[in-house]
Formats: C-alpha cells, sequence, structure tokens
C-alpha cells in the first residue's frame, strides 16, 4: 500500500495522565500490522505539533481542563473525518473531574489549587502562590468530557483501556466493519 | 384448593410459573435474566429502579413485583426496552460521581456491570450532576459515600426486615431524597461489620465500604471480571 493509499491517524493528550498513548502501545507487536494501515500525522508519537493534511481519525486522550485543551479539542473536530474518545477521562472527565465536585467546597477549583501549592502538607512551594504565568493556559471552572465540547463519533472505554479493544476498534473502523463493542470487552477501569 | 401451575411466554419463550410468583422470580427460575438493581435476594421486592421494566401484554411494568399470569406475553430483551434501561442506568451514573478507576467497588459493582451489559458506551446526552455529599468515615469498621449512593433502598431494607435495626433510612423529597443513617453518624449508630445491610452482597455499588478489604481482589479476578451480569441465571437454562 503506498503512503498515500494509508489512512492518517492524529492523536493528541488533553487532560489525562498519557496513560491512554501508553494503552496504544499495548497493541504490541500488532503495531507492525497496524502500521500497514495507517501513518501517523499530528501526535506525541510523532512528536509533530501541527496537522500536515486532513486527518481520517483522530483519537484524543483526556478531557478538558483548560482553554488550551478546547482549541486543541476543536480543531482536532475541524480536521479529523472521525473523533475517537479514548478513555474514561476523554469520556466523562475521568480522575480530573474529582475536582469538580470536592466535599465541603462551594469554590472547588480554588480549594483544589490552594491545596496543591499552598496549604498542602506535601508542599514545598517558597513563592507561596498558586502558578499564573500569562503563558499558562486559563484554567476551565470544571473539567469537561470531549463529548461536552465538540461531537465525538465513537467512546472506546477503559482506563485505560486495553490494547485489545483498542487494536480491534481501530482495525474494524479502518475495514469500515465496526458495529459497537463485545460487551465482554467493556471495562470502565 | 390451590390454583394450579400455568404458563406465560418471555420473547417468545415459555416460562412455567405458580400462583403468585413474579414475572421475575419465574423467569429467574427458569434460567431468563431480566436486569434489576433494587431487587435483591432475600429482601422484599420494591420495583423502585425501573431497571427491570418489561413490556407484559403491552404495558410496561416491573418484572419484580408484577404477578405473572396465565397466557402472559411479556417482551424483555428488545432493542426499545433495552434503550430504556441503559437510559435509566446512565442517569443513575449522572446523578451521582461514578468514578470507576479509583472506586473499591470496581469489578464487583452491580452498577457499573449493568453498564457493560446494557452497552453504556455512547457519548451521553445527560447533564453530570456531579453531588458534593460528605464522606461518613466515624465507623471504625465502615464507611459511607453516598456520592454512588443510587437510592436502591437494599440497605434500607436488608437493615429493617433482616438485621431488626433500622440503621439507614431515607431523608428529604423527589430529586433530594437520598440515603442517611439514624444517628449523627455512622459511629453513633448500632451498625456492625456482621450486620446482613453492611455485607458485601446488600450494596448493589461503592457506597457502604467495608473498610480494609478494598482492592483485595486482583484486576481479572473480581465478580464481573469472569462474566456478565446476569450470566449466572442464564447459565441455568444452559444446563
Ligand atoms: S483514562 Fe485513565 S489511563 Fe487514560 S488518561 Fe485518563 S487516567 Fe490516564
Ligand atoms: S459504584 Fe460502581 S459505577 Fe460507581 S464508581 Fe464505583 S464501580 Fe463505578
Ligand atoms: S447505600 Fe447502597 S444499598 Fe443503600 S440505597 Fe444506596 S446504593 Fe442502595
Amino acid at each position: 500500500m503506498s503512503e498515500l493509499e494509508k489512512a492518517r491517524i492524529a492523536t493528541v493528550s488533553l487532560a489525562g495522565c498519557f496513560g491512554c498513548h501508553m494503552a496504544i502501545l499495548d497493541i504490541d507487536e500488532r503495531l507492525i500490522e497496524l502500521m500497514k494501515l495507517v501513518e501517523f500525522d499530528r501526535s506525541p508519537l510523532t512528536d509533530m505539533k501541527t496537522f500536515t493534511r486532513r486527518c481520517d481519525i483522530g483519537i484524543i486522550e483526556g478531557g478538558c481542563c483548560n482553554e488550551e485543551n478546547v482549541h486543541v479539542l476543536r480543531d482536532f473536530r475541524r480536521n479529523c473525518d472521525v473523533l475517537i474518545a479514548l478513555g474514561q477521562c476523554a469520556i466523562m472527565g475521568g480522575l480530573p473531574a474529582m475536582r469538580n465536585a470536592i466535599m465541603h467546597s462551594d469554590a472547588p477549583l480554588r480549594e483544589c489549587l490552594e491545596e496543591a501549592y499552598i496549604t498542602g502538607d506535601y508542599i514545598r512551594n517558597t513563592t507561596h502562590q498558586i502558578p499564573n504565568d500569562p503563558a499558562l493556559p486559563l484554567l476551565l471552572d470544571e473539567v469537561y468530557p470531549c463529548s461536552d465540547v465538540v461531537e465525538i463519533d465513537y467512546q472506546i472505554p477503559g482506563c485505560a483501556p486495553s490494547g485489545d479493544i483498542i487494536f480491534n476498534t481501530l482495525s474494524s473502523l479502518l475495514a469500515g466493519r465496526f458495529h459497537g463493542f463485545a460487551r465482554e470487552n467493556i471495562k470502565f477501569d | 384448593m390451590s390454583d394450579p401451575d400455568f404458563t406465560f411466554t418471555i420473547d417468545g419463550t415459555t416460562i412455567p410459573a405458580k400462583p403468585g410468583q413474579t414475572i421475575m422470580e419465574a423467569a429467574d427460575a427458569a434460567g431468563v435474566y431480566i436486569p434489576r438493581l433494587c431487587d435483591h435476594e432475600g429482601l422484599r421486592h420494591q420495583g423502585g429502579c425501573r431497571v427491570c421494566t418489561v413490556k407484559a401484554g403491552g404495558r410496561s411494568v416491573a418484572a419484580c413485583t408484577q404477578p405473572a399470569a396465565p397466557k402472559l406475553v411479556v417482551e424483555n430483551e428488545t432493542d426499545h426496552i433495552n434503550k430504556l434501561r441503559r437510559d435509566l442506568v446512565e442517569m443513575l451514573f449522572h446523578e451521582g460521581n461514578h468514578l470507576c478507576p479509583i472506586c473499591e467497588a470496581s469489578g464487583n459493582c452491580e452498577l457499573q456491570a449493568m453498564a457493560y451489559r446494557l452497552d453504556m458506551t455512547g457519548p451521553t446526552k445527560f447533564p453530570y450532576l456531579e453531588p458534593c455529599r460528605a464522606v461518613d468515615a466515624s465507623h471504625p469498621d465502615i464507611a459511607l459515600d453516598t456520592n454512588r449512593c443510587i437510592s436502591c433502598s437494599r440497605c434500607i431494607r436488608a437493615s429493617q426486615d433482616v438485621d431488626h435495626k433500622g440503621v439507614f433510612g431515607y431523608v428529604g423529597r423527589g430529586i433530594h431524597r437520598r440515603v442517611a443513617v439514624n444517628g449523627s453518624d455512622l459511629a453513633h449508630t448500632d451498625a456492625d461489620i456482621t450486620d446482613h445491610a453492611i455485607s458485601a452482597d446488600v450494596c448493589p455499588v461503592g457506597c457502604i465500604i467495608r473498610k480494609g478489604v478494598g482492592f483485595a481482589t486482583p484486576i481479572g479476578e473480581r465478580e464481573f471480571d469472569h462474566g456478565l451480569i446476569g450470566s449466572d441465571i442464564e447459565g441455568k437454562r444452559r444446563e
């Protein structure tokens, strides 16, 4: 298959732990099979920061916790035919969404930042300030699932999803015959 | 003289039943699984969660409380009913905080297992309510995280009817109704780790937590790692 006929895949990690990208590598030696069918465009795996051209599939790890995440996610929607939310963070906010509902707090984001940078027992922060450099993307009030921000075509569940479910989903999508997951393979953890 | 046994059908399969049996009891005995969350073996039926909704004679009824009747035609596993059930289960997820990756019930949780069985994998159309309820960890052996409670009342029925204690009850109304304990906190009730209401089987989710035993079973060996929820009942049919 010539390079031009290969499907192009772009990937990105938003508010995630990179575990879902590590899980893509969990497809092990089947990567060789997959690489006969696809080429990676913009992705941390290629270290390309921008799209070189329109992609067939965009894979999103993580939800949106800051304005840059929203910008990148919209950019993926514009540049990809099919958008996949990979893992619980992308699907429902995941662990970062714990900051949305902090017990006893009317201002959970503030409480989260204060505990992380000022009041926490195990912190050594000589500035005694919450980082506020203009270069840092503005945090959103809450962590949002990807489907709250753009239209998502498919969601691959798991934290992290297994190599099997990632490989099976991608290969059946590429073959044009994805008809949902085997129920035994659906896991939220 | 008591009424004779009879039959009815579920999705075209003939199900034998005895007078007084509910649709679900007869189905269970015949190895036909009807999804359920609030119904639990050994506790009185309640018909609260509506996950067991079936069409009986064209009407939507709760299979756990509706008596079976001769020649009744019941629909159970149809796309339409399963979609209703999936929406119900999804709303239960959204009503609480269900972060499965950090929950000690994960893999043994009936809500999660029901989501797997009903293929709850599509992008959601419901908002997340994200409650902020305080965790009650006052008791030396038990903790309560009601952010994961699905108001199934299994603990209430178990504590009242089996333990004869009444440790759990509801407070509030409508969307604000939630499970509370009969005291200022769990430590100030007569709840005990040996209560039936506290046993691993009663709370279907990770709300009633037995301290010191979480995450003991490795991934792959937990209850629903071995098969879909309901497969034990369905297995009876094949035997
Ligand atoms: S879903 Fe799990 S593995 Fe994936 S980014 Fe989130 S926390 Fe990491
Ligand atoms: S109670 Fe069940 S559904 Fe809720 S977070 Fe825990 S495992 Fe997931
Ligand atoms: S605490 Fe558990 S058993 Fe009790 S009502 Fe809530 S979910 Fe049901």
